[in-house]
């Protein structure tokens, strides 16, 4: 969990979420995560066994809670036209994109 | 007088009460109309000076308006907040007007639908004056990473507001609104509500619908209100709390009648003060404001107990693994397909995601994106992001085990009153580890309201943090009310 993190790290980690950072920007980014990743090495001295993820705090509290699921009845979203008008290119009836696929 | 245009100006105004502002509309005595002409006067005047406001919803605000006044004319109940001008934190999306997020990637974007909380204000005869600037997705404590600009703190112009809801705070701290709504993932309501000397309001989790707001961190968001005074934001709150079926996280919970709860006196309250959040890094005039409003809960009939909360250390760990965890997975939806920024002349899919997602988002939504994605990532999931939600358990049953014994918690709502623009830009751990104070109730669900107590010597504003257990805001209002009260 001390793992110093590479600018091939970087880069990797870059191409996973769809970003494309400028040669200049990787430099900074990874000065910056390192001195996150050793602040968060931190963590390293709780031990954790046999401690259950919380991943949503709703489930500690036993008040009427969530609301839960709505039924499940069809009903009317919005329409085409409205949502299409927000996008950058559509052909009125599906949103356009850039070749997905080189030949 | 050229020489003293880079002097630091002030712009605190308080704004009038609910109460006030209710009686005089319903007299007929104050019009909607005038109140909301009267406010965008007032900020065409100020907003060049603080950058509070992205954009305006005047057309809408003064629909309303007009609706208001008719209503009193003809001698009708008025609801709540009728007439009140209120303003929007750009996270929460309005029917027709720019939605930006404080983010160069949704410029353009006209949200065809409202948030919840929108929607209740305004059933409630709120007037919605505008959309109010913030750092970019929410993510920063200073809003000085809005892609529009920084906010100025009203209280002194060279100093930020904090954030991420530095709009919505400096707003209500400049009268740009009787009350603001803003969101708050780890402290983006309580921080500014501090830093501009103001009331800010965290809801537990699930009080409030999120339905409209744009996501950061799901396990984490919230939608809260600020006020110039506490029973006042307890009135916004008991507007918009509420089970909504559009937001599954949302409590069925019964909304209380908070404002009235604010109204009963404290007296034989248990209230614990944590060892853990007056140590090392805590500003030396931060500390004696809050001791003397500890002083004045005491007065006021509390019993002041010390807890222990050994865990506070990790929070800020904790906190930004799983948060931008969270917001890498939210964030991936801003691909330029479907609405906001693409950027031109790509030459196939893969580089239009990746050149549009570049230039349309600012450096500290890459850095968390980058975070967050390496802590998902395959060989660091387990280490990272699972740690971190094992350590928030330990967080959130500490806190549970504390509010066996006491009602409320008091501590201050950040180490420090508010920071220079620039002073921390260079250093975002900094700029984190400065979060150490409001993370902690944001991993746990609980609720919490941030209310002014004192200044320091050079006039910047303290706020106390009161933090109750879940869904028991109505205990957090009546010990801020009694803080306010005391004039610290």
């Amino acid at each position: 969990m001390t793992a110093k993190v590479t600018v091939e790290d970087v880069e990797r980690v870059a191409e996973l979420a769809h970003l494309e950072l400028a040669p200049e920007e990787t430099p900074h980014m990874l000065h910056d995560l390192n001195a996150i990743l050793d602040n968060v090495a931190e963590l390293n001295e709780l031990d954790t066994a046999g401690v259950a993820p919380l991943a949503q705090v709703s489930e500690l509290w036993n008040t009427a809670g969530a609301g839960g699921l709505r039924a499940d009845v069809p009903k009317a979203s919005l329409d085409r036209a409205t949502v299409l008008a927000q996008a950058p290119e559509t052909d009125q009836v599906f949103f356009k994109v850039p070749k997905v696929i080189e030949r | 007088m050229p020489s003293e245009a880079k002097a630091a100006e002030n712009f605190i105004e308080k704004p009038k009460t609910l109460a006030e502002l209710r009686a005089e509309i319903a007299a007929g005595t104050t019009k909607a109309a005038d109140l909301a002409a009267g406010y965008y006067d007032r900020i065409a005047q100020v907003n060049p000076r603080l950058n509070v406001y992205l954009s305006l919803t005047k057309e809408r605000a003064l629909a309303q308006a007009e609706r208001v006044d008719a209503l009193a004319a003809k001698g009708d109940p008025l609801p709540a907040l009728a007439g009140i001008p209120v303003g929007i934190k750009d996270v929460l999306v309005m029917r027709g007007a720019p939605a930006t997020a404080g983010s160069k990637i949704l410029e353009g974007y006209r949200p065809p639908y409202d948030a919840t909380a929108v929607e209740k204000l305004e059933a409630a005869g709120a007037v919605l004056l505008g959309k109010l600037n913030c750092d970019e997705f929410a993510m920063g404590s200073s809003t000085e990473n809005s892609a529009y600009g920084p906010v100025r703190n009203p209280v002194d112009t060279e100093r930020v507001p904090g954030g991420s809801s530095g709009g919505s705070a400096a707003a209500v701290a400049a009268n740009l609104a009787v009350a603001t709504l803003g969101s708050d993932t780890g402290g983006s309501i309580r921080q500014p509500a501090s830093f501009c000397g103001v009331v800010g309001v965290l809801p537990t989790y699930g009080r409030v619908s999120r339905y409209g707001l744009i996501a950061f961190a799901s396990s984490l968001d919230r939608v809260g209100p600020f006020a110039a005074n506490v029973r006042d934001a307890a009135t916004l709150l008991g507007v918009i709390a509420g089970h909504d079926p559009k937001d599954a996280t949302s409590s069925a919970a019964p909304v209380e009648d908070y404002a009235a709860e604010s109204d009963t006196p404290v007296e034989g309250l248990r209230i614990g003060v944590p060892d853990e959040y007056f140590g090392e890094g805590l500003d030396a005039e931060v500390r004696a404001a809050i001791e003397s409003g500890i002083a004045a809960l005491e007065a006021a009939g509390c019993v002041v107990k010390r807890v222990s909360l050994p865990h506070t250390r990790y929070a800020v760990p904790v906190y930004y693994l799983i948060a931008t965890a969270e917001a890498s997975a939210n964030l991936a939806r801003f691909d330029g397909v479907r609405y906001g920024y693409r950027s031109p002349a790509s030459e196939n899919l893969s580089a239009m995601y990746r050149h549009s997602r570049d230039e349309g988002f600012g450096a500290e939504v890459k850095r968390r994106i980058l975070l967050g994605t390496y802590a998902l990532s395959a060989g660091y999931y387990d280490a990272y992001y699972l740690k971190a939600q094992q350590v928030r358990r330990l967080l959130a049953e500490e806190y549970l085990r504390a509010f066996a014994d006491v009602d409320a918690i008091v501590t201050p709502t950040s180490p420090m009153p508010a920071f220079k623009l620039g002073e921390k830009t260079g250093d975002p751990l900094a700029m984190y580890l400065a979060d150490i104070y409001t993370v902690t109730a944001s991993l746990a669900g609980i609720c919490g309201v941030t209310v002014p107590c004192g200044t320091t010597k050079a006039g910047l504003p303290v706020g106390m943090q009161v933090l109750a257990a879940h869904l028991n805001e109505g205990t957090a209002f009546r010990v801020a009310r009694a803080v306010e009260t005391a004039q610290i």
